[in-house]
């Protein structure tokens, strides 16, 4: 089974580069992975994360003749929940995946969507990203520890800055901070902008006391000196970056913001593992590993019911944050 | 002077032919798009992203800039022919642009239009190779209070383009303030006026209350009347700008990047506001105001070369500080890091063949951009030769797939045609239709910094005036709203003329053409 699947990228890549397209459609390729017409629906906006996750997965796909032509489409609304609703009603329908993450699970709750993520099969969990906690660089905070300190005092006067809107990644972070530290997470003063890079500029600028925010979209600032790093959320430490994790800095949390695919539900035993193994040889090779790299994402597998009972998990975490802030 | 010999190194990569290739496929691309309705270049960008994977990634930008310009160029176009804007930043287009084109100057209006996207992509790259790191600074010393009061004197200048009736004004100002509700609160996340619904919950796109306002408003209003008389279709008249434009155009060509370039560098600041602005700039310094509403030229030129110097701001501070300002933008973010590229403080030192080379595409960019669409412009103006009827049926069905192209769903032509009928009843009963869409671009916007200033405070209001820029703006708004009170005591104390008298005056210059302009010009001002 192992050296099958080892060889089976080369082998792939050959009968996609040898055998014209025109037949394959027939019968799959020889590692068993090819799903002939699997589209990946995107529930937000072209150029969001899980648009980019999508679209590369499917790039990486094709390159490692995992798949021939995966089409990506969009279907963006309500924080990914419209996508989630027609997944849901495209009941046993083994040829489609939708890329989602983190957001979702709170979207299903602020939008008091009919469908939510229990209703669909999970696939797997792919890639995960820790939130970090920045300040700018004349800021006098100069550790996570101070920041904590003044925080406790004055939750109000501290306005904590983020790229996503209640239910997001960036508000849950905070929210899961102030709680696991001891402040009611209805004293925190969270303000949301409208992603990373709009708050940058109010990091920068001082206007708020602190930013969360994925540390993607921040590596470069914090290279050049121009944000400074407290802490990661995730955890362990981030590589290449001077950074305590939460716990170390004696906030017991952990927080990652990932992303995985979802199907709809009504899949037999079969067609899911289909799905599964797509994946897994798509992990395994050598084009998602640099895609890994290059996006600053981290390998995150979880798959089948693993990510299922994950999921269970993060919506109880959720929904328990929302429902305190009274949502 | 750097800046200028890394430029000329910059042209040095652009110009080798595979790079002008893709500058030019990159125009080509986003002028289409720019004319289609719903498709903007944010979403052409992100659907290119994996196409360009295997170029190399100073091509892949000059292209992706190429997209950015030439959709603001194309933009205007539909918006000038067909009242339908393409983008959001060519609403303004529409409303001076189009009735020229039904008086028979849609060829000059499409020139002034590509002429002012030349002036100020021109002044605007100008300005980003000389400011940038200047610019980029005071994106962020700008805040949400600073924000505020930028919008408020928006709101104040509204008033100037509500109409001959005040009461009809204000009402079609409330209808876009209410669409403008509609969707979760990003504050908190509450629905609002979403009735359950989770297509409603992202709001209604700006575009498709602009399209339902303009374009399927008029055709369903042109059709009612119709009926018996097809009519002549609109005439086309003579293809170039003559003497007399040349002479009411070239100010407002200049004076637009001055509003458009500091507004694009800025975070929400975007395209629609600087034209918007620039629009009701022009209205005030034009010495035929009269015409403002029917087809003023200076109403084109202005803001459409505001809107090109808007997308230069936009990428002083995506290149200078990694802060995508724009939908865009936050797109061309993402593929730089799609290519391991991050913009931000260090690209210029780590990354200067790409970064250069790109700004100098920017110039030869616009310089096809120009090239490509004057000659186009008494093409397409030809357009309108074609029978109303089947003019207006081309309008609904363009109208239709770009409402669907928004966000892939059926639902969306479902609202434009409801947008639609809306804008029928406002033609019905005389509403103005663009206060109703700056209501949907101002009022969210207004709304959530007033909160995001008052938050960062912790509920003080003096938080809304505790930045010297914020002070400035309200001082400037205090000075415009009592500049008539003042008007009219400073000569009453003198015992000079009346305020009725003033009115007079006004009159009689309008009567008799030039004459008196010099006295017109206070007067304007005053009310």
């Amino acid at each position: 089974m192992r050296s099958r699947a080892l060889l089976s990228p080369p082998a792939a890549a050959a009968v996609v580069l040898l055998v014209p397209p025109l037949i394959t459609s027939g019968s799959g390729t020889s590692g068993g992975t090819n799903i002939p017409g699997l589209r990946f629906m995107v529930p937000n906006t072209p150029g969001g994360g899980y648009d980019i996750t999508a679209r590369t997965a499917a790039k990486n796909a094709e390159d490692a003749g995992l798949n021939h032509n995966i089409e990506v489409y969009n279907l963006p609304g309500a924080g990914g929940t419209v996508g989630l609703s027609r997944l849901v009603n495209e009941r046993g329908n083994g040829k489609l995946t939708m890329s989602m993450g983190l957001g979702v699970v709170g979207a299903v709750h602020t939008n008091h969507a009919p469908s939510t993520l229990a209703d669909a099969t999970p696939v797997a969990r792919l890639t995960e990203e820790p939130d970090i906690v920045v300040v700018a660089k004349n800021s006098k905070y100069k550790t996570f520890r101070q920041l904590l300190a003044d925080w406790k005092k004055h939750p109000g006067a501290m306005p904590v800055g983020g790229g996503s809107s209640p239910g997001g990644p960036d508000h849950l972070a905070p929210m899961l901070m102030a709680r696991a530290a001891g402040i009611r997470t209805t004293a925190v003063n969270y303000v949301p902008f409208d992603g990373g890079g709009e708050l940058l500029a109010s990091v920068l600028g001082g206007k708020v006391a602190f930013g969360v925010s994925g540390l993607g979209e921040y590596r470069d600032q914090i290279e050049s000196g121009e944000l400074r790093l407290l802490a990661v959320t995730g955890p362990k430490r981030a590589e290449g970056f001077d950074a305590p994790t939460l716990k170390e800095s004696g906030v017991d949390v952990e927080f990652t913001n990932w992303r995985g695919m979802m199907a709809p539900p009504g899949l037999s035993e079969a067609q899911r593992d289909k799905l599964v193994r797509f994946l897994r040889e798509l992990r395994r090779s050598e084009q998602w590993r640099t895609s890994l790299r290059t996006n600053g994402w981290e390998d995150a597998w979880l798959p089948g019911d693993k990510y299922g009972r994950f999921l269970e998990r993060e919506d109880k975490r959720v929904n328990s944050v929302l429902k305190e802030l009274g949502q | 002077m750097d800046s200028v010999n890394s430029l000329i190194d910059g042209f040095g990569t652009a110009l080798t032919p595979l790079n002008l290739l893709w500058a030019a496929v990159g125009v080509l691309l986003g002028t289409a798009i720019g004319v289609l309705p719903g498709i903007g270049p944010a979403m052409a960008v992100a659907l290119l992203l994996p196409v360009t994977y295997g170029l190399d990634p100073t091509a892949a930008f000059i292209m992706f800039a190429g997209i950015y310009y030439g959709g603001m160029f194309g933009g205007s176009t539909t918006s000038i022919l067909l009242n339908t804007p393409g983008e959001s930043a060519a609403v303004i287009a529409a409303i001076e642009g189009n009735p020229m084109a039904k008086a028979g100057r849609g060829s000059q209006a499409l020139a002034a239009a590509a002429v002012g996207h030349f002036a100020g992509g021109m002044i605007g790259t100008v300005l980003l190779v000389l400011l940038a790191p200047t610019v980029a600074s005071l994106a962020v010393d700008i805040g949400a209070p600073d924000y505020f009061a930028i919008m408020v004197l928006a709101f104040i200048a509204v008033t100037s383009v509500l109409g001959s009736s005040r009461v009809r004004g204000f009402a079609s100002l409330l209808i876009g303030l209410t669409l403008g509700l509609v969707g979760l609160d990003q504050m908190t996340g509450q629905q609002r006026l979403t009735f359950g619904s989770l297509q409603l919950s992202d709001g209604i796109d700006v575009v498709i209350v602009a399209v339902g306002l303009f374009a399927i408003g008029e055709a369903l209003w042109v059709a009612a009347h119709l009926r018996r008389d097809p009519g002549p279709s609109l005439p086309v008249g003579r293809p170039w700008l003559g003497r007399d434009e040349l002479r009411r155009t070239w100010k407002p060509w200049l004076r637009g990047p001055l509003i458009g370039f500091p507004f694009g560098a800025i975070p929400a600041g975007g395209a629609e506001i600087p034209t918007f602005l620039s629009y009701i700039t022009e209205k005030r310094l034009s010495k035929h105001r009269k015409e403002f509403g029917k087809g003023a030229v200076e109403g084109v030129a202005g803001p459409e070369s505001a809107a090109s110097a808007s997308a230069a701001g936009t990428l002083v501070s995506m290149l200078t500080l990694g802060l995508p300002t724009t939908a865009v933008a936050a797109v061309m973010l993402a593929a730089f890091q799609q290519y391991g590229i991050q913009p931000g403080p260090l690209l210029f030192e780590r990354e200067p063949e790409l970064v250069w080379g790109l700004i100098a595409s920017l110039f030869i960019g616009m310089a096809m951009l120009l090239v490509l669409n004057l000659p186009l412009a008494p093409v397409w103006s030809k357009l309108l030769r074609v029978p109303r009827p089947y003019l207006y049926a081309g309008i609904l069905f363009f109208a239709a797939v770009g409402a669907y192209a928004v966000g892939g769903q059926a639902v969306d032509v479902v609202i434009l045609l409801v947008i639609g009928l809306l804008g029928v009843l406002m033609r019905r009963y005389g509403l103005p239709v663009l206060p109703a869409i700056i209501g949907v671009i101002l009022g969210p916007n207004a709304e959530q910094q007033l909160r995001r200033a008052l938050q960062i405070s912790d509920g003080s209001v003096t938080g809304l005036v505790d930045t010297p820029f914020s002070v400035t703006v309200y001082a400037v708004i205090a000075t415009v709203l009592l500049w008539p009170l003042l008007k009219r005591l400073l000569p009453a104390r003198r015992g000079g003329p009346a305020p009725s008298a003033v009115a007079d005056g006004e009159r009689a210059t309008s009567a008799d053409g030039t004459g008196g302009k010099s006295e017109q010009d206070p007067a304007v001002r005053g009310d």
